[in-house]
């Protein structure tokens, strides 16, 4: 199949590898891999502070920049989400209704598309090392993700995985959340970054870059030891 | 309470901000009311395992409240005309204003002398018991939760525990100090000598408030869950019971309550049922034992007919206050329950208080969200909670737009249109990444003051991918 990359903004600017990780995972599964320059953002955070307007001309954008891709798929719950569960909404009413509908299905956050869509469970990796898996809320509820990474990780040679005892606690990011309310933010990270740092685990992976960027911030400042890698590097193979 | 004003002060924000900044350093208090509601989930698990499908029962409960909420104008006369039928009397109140005034006067006609009263929060909307005290009269509160915090001269914490914030033994010390009891740690105790007291004043009251669950259209009866039977005393014992009850109430068969009860007990407390359900058709009858010579029920619009004209946030009028959206809301878990300043806290408050109250001065409640989203996956009546709080942003952003964060958006949008300029401004950040933490930037300073950020690459994604692209070509 070929596969399109969806490279969030984000992802583009601060964690590039985990974006080679992705491709790399979808080669060695026998599939093309490519990546339009043309993409830049897709307009949550506007969306999420209520400025529709701004957000639906970059979400236009976007619709079109992915104009005939077969399967877009993008290493984040949250951004998928955007494109699957919010485009149809942010465009109802308007001309672009039925492309950002059309768009919906061809969008995958990256264990779907590898369980869901492809069918493969055990991508040949090896991480001989105990992990627990956090569910951005996005992945988790907007786009109903639970099994897949774990399927994904339980299939991994040498991997544990452990759950925490918050598995469906929100890391508290929550984008521009995260700055116009960092005292609140910061309570909820540390609720879960304490449950994650419970379970003793070597690794914290993660499908959500934001995610991370919050939990590992967290857990760096109050010297809980933590790991962090995303599970496209684990299945990779680039994880260190 | 005032009309929702077009634009907000900007106070209520304030004190939010400042209320949860302080709260937020109290872990004590934080672990406290997390502890608090670990048995609450494993009893609502174990009761949500045995119905046959939770999720078809939160269909079938959806579905209940969308056919009553959507038929209002045709269930409401209704039931008012069974209800009167069946001998009470109806009052309807536009606004707080007006239902405060309704109870007044039939307290003054009443000629009571003391009123007790059971769990009821639309009296709190409309902040009745300030009203009566300022009118001369005393009121008691016959909910145990309800009662400690009157005794502590607070609001309730939670709309369902009113108290679940106060530890067993601030309940004995404040029991010591206002009724005279020996200090004990039993809980069972505690319960005894709050009962010890109130008894008596159910037999002296002269008039019995309550609030009402459920309004059924079919049979006008009104429909009161509780589980320490104070309701039944406060309805049944003093001469006249006055019933306040928001008009979104209404069911339209009796049937419904055979998924209604059991579903706002077991998402609202982990229970398979509440103890006492009772349906209350009218005053006493000739030839019945007991019951109040009088029923009257207050019916409270304040704004609920402008949430019914709202077709995308119709559904927050389903809400049957069971409290499960404050219980799962990591926001409510971390900030607490007076910190939202509202008398519906947590995300279902977040959503409904800018209709009540006004959406400039109340729409700061919608973007303290992370908008995880475990509140619409824990409402048994399916309200798409925290879509509402998007909403709402949407709704605030068009009406009241903040000039500067406009601004930032309509640049953004301009940035992600143009991608070579969009590849360069990550440059410049990733570039200057040293120099920006040092520089006064208030959004930045929030990150940083309590989590690391790590230095950026080199290179961009979409570097690599060219340099890739370059090695393999």
């Amino acid at each position: 199949m070929k596969v399109d990359l969806f490279i969030p903004c984000f992802v583009d600017q601060m964690t590039p590898q985990v974006g080679l990780s992705v491709s790399k995972v979808l080669e060695r599964l026998g599939h093309s891999v490519a990546f339009r320059s043309a993409q830049t953002c897709c307009g949550q955070p506007s969306f999420n502070a209520g400025y529709w307007d701004e957000a639906r001309a970059v979400a236009i954008r976007a619709i079109k920049v992915f104009d005939g891709a077969e399967a877009i798929v993008g290493p984040t719950g949250s951004c998928v989400a955007m494109m699957r569960a919010f485009y149809p909404e942010l465009l109802a009413g308007t001309p672009h209704e039925g492309a950002a509908r059309d768009l919906a299905s061809r969008v995958f956050e990256l264990s779907e598309f590898l369980v869901e869509k492809l069918g493969v469970v055990d991508v040949g990796a090896r991480f001989p090392h105990r992990v627990t898996y956090h569910d951005g809320c996005h992945g988790l509820r907007e786009l109903r993700i639970k099994e897949a990474p774990r399927k994904l990780l339980r299939a991994v040679e040498g991997l544990e995985l452990v759950e925490c005892d918050e598995p469906e606690s929100c890391c508290g990011f929550g984008g521009l959340f995260s700055v116009k309310f960092p005292m609140i933010s910061t309570a909820m990270a540390e609720v879960k970054g304490e449950s994650l740092a419970r379970t003793g685990c070597d690794y914290v992976v993660s499908g959500d870059p934001s995610c991370q960027l919050q939990l590992a911030g967290w857990m760096a400042r109050n010297g809980r030891q933590a790991r962090f890698a995303h599970i496209a590097e684990v299945l990779a193979g680039d994880a260190t | 309470m005032s009309a929702p004003e077009s634009s907000g002060s900007g106070r209520a924000r304030r004190k939010f901000l400042s209320d949860a900044e302080s709260h937020v350093r109290d872990s004590g208090h934080r672990s406290f009311v997390r502890r608090t509601l670990t048995g609450y989930y494993s009893s609502r698990d174990t009761q949500k395992a045995r119905y046959r499908s939770w999720e078809h029962a939160r269909d079938a409960a959806s579905l209940a409240k969308w056919s009553a909420v959507n038929r209002l104008d045709e269930l409401l006369p209704q039931f008012v005309e069974r209800f009167e039928a069946n001998g009470g009397t109806v009052h309807w109140a536009r606004t707080a204003d007006e239902a405060r005034a309704i109870v007044l006067e039939l307290v003054a006609k009443a000629k009571a002398s003391s009123i007790i009263k059971s769990k009821c929060m639309t009296s709190e909307e409309i902040h009745l018991n300030a009203a009566l005290e300022d009118a001369g009269y005393g009121v008691v509160e016959s909910d145990l939760g309800e009662f400690i915090q009157q005794l502590r001269g607070e609001p309730p914490y939670h709309f369902v525990f009113p108290c679940m914030h106060v530890r067993r033994d601030e309940i004995s010390e404040l029991f010591r100090e206002r009724l005279g009891s020996a200090p004990t740690d039993s809980p069972e105790e505690l319960t005894m000598i709050a009962r010890r007291h109130l008894r008596q004043l159910y037999v002296d009251a002269d008039i019995g408030i309550s609030g009402a669950n459920f309004l059924v259209a079919e049979t006008g009866q009104v429909s009161i869950t509780e589980n320490e039977g104070n309701a039944r005393l406060t309805v049944a014992l003093p001469r006249v019971h006055i019933a306040i009850s928001g008009i979104e109430k209404v069911v339209e068969r009796l049937d419904d309550l055979a998924v209604l009860l059991p579903m706002l007990a077991t998402a609202g407390a982990g229970q398979p049922m509440t103890c006492y359900n009772t349906l209350y058709a009218g005053p006493r009858r000739d030839g019945e034992p007991d019951g109040p010579d009088e029923m009257h029920l207050v019916l409270l619009d304040n704004a609920r007919t402008a949430l019914l004209a709202d077709p995308e946030q119709r559904d927050a009028l389903y809400c049957i206050r069971c409290g499960a959206c404050l219980n799962v809301c990591p926001i409510f878990k971390n900030v607490g329950g007076f910190t939202y300043g509202t008398t519906y806290q947590g995300p279902i408050g977040s959503v409904i208080t800018p209709h009540l109250r006004g959406l400039a001065e109340w729409s700061h409640l919608s973007g303290a969200s992370s908008l995880c989203g475990a509140c619409s996956d824990a409402c048994p009546v399916r309200i798409d909670i925290h879509h509402h709080l998007l909403h709402n942003r949407r709704n605030a952003a068009t009406s009241s737009p903040n000039r500067v964060e406009k601004m930032a958006h309509a640049a953004f949008r301009a940035v992600a249109s143009r991608p070579a300029l969009f590849a360069l401004g990550g440059a410049l950040f990733r570039k200057s990444y040293w120099a920006l933490r040092r520089l006064p930037l208030p959004l930045l300073k929030g990150w940083l003051a309590t989590r690391d950020l790590p230095a950026p690459p080199q290179r961009s994604f979409r570097q690599e991918w060219r340099r890739r692209a370059g090695r393999d070509g």
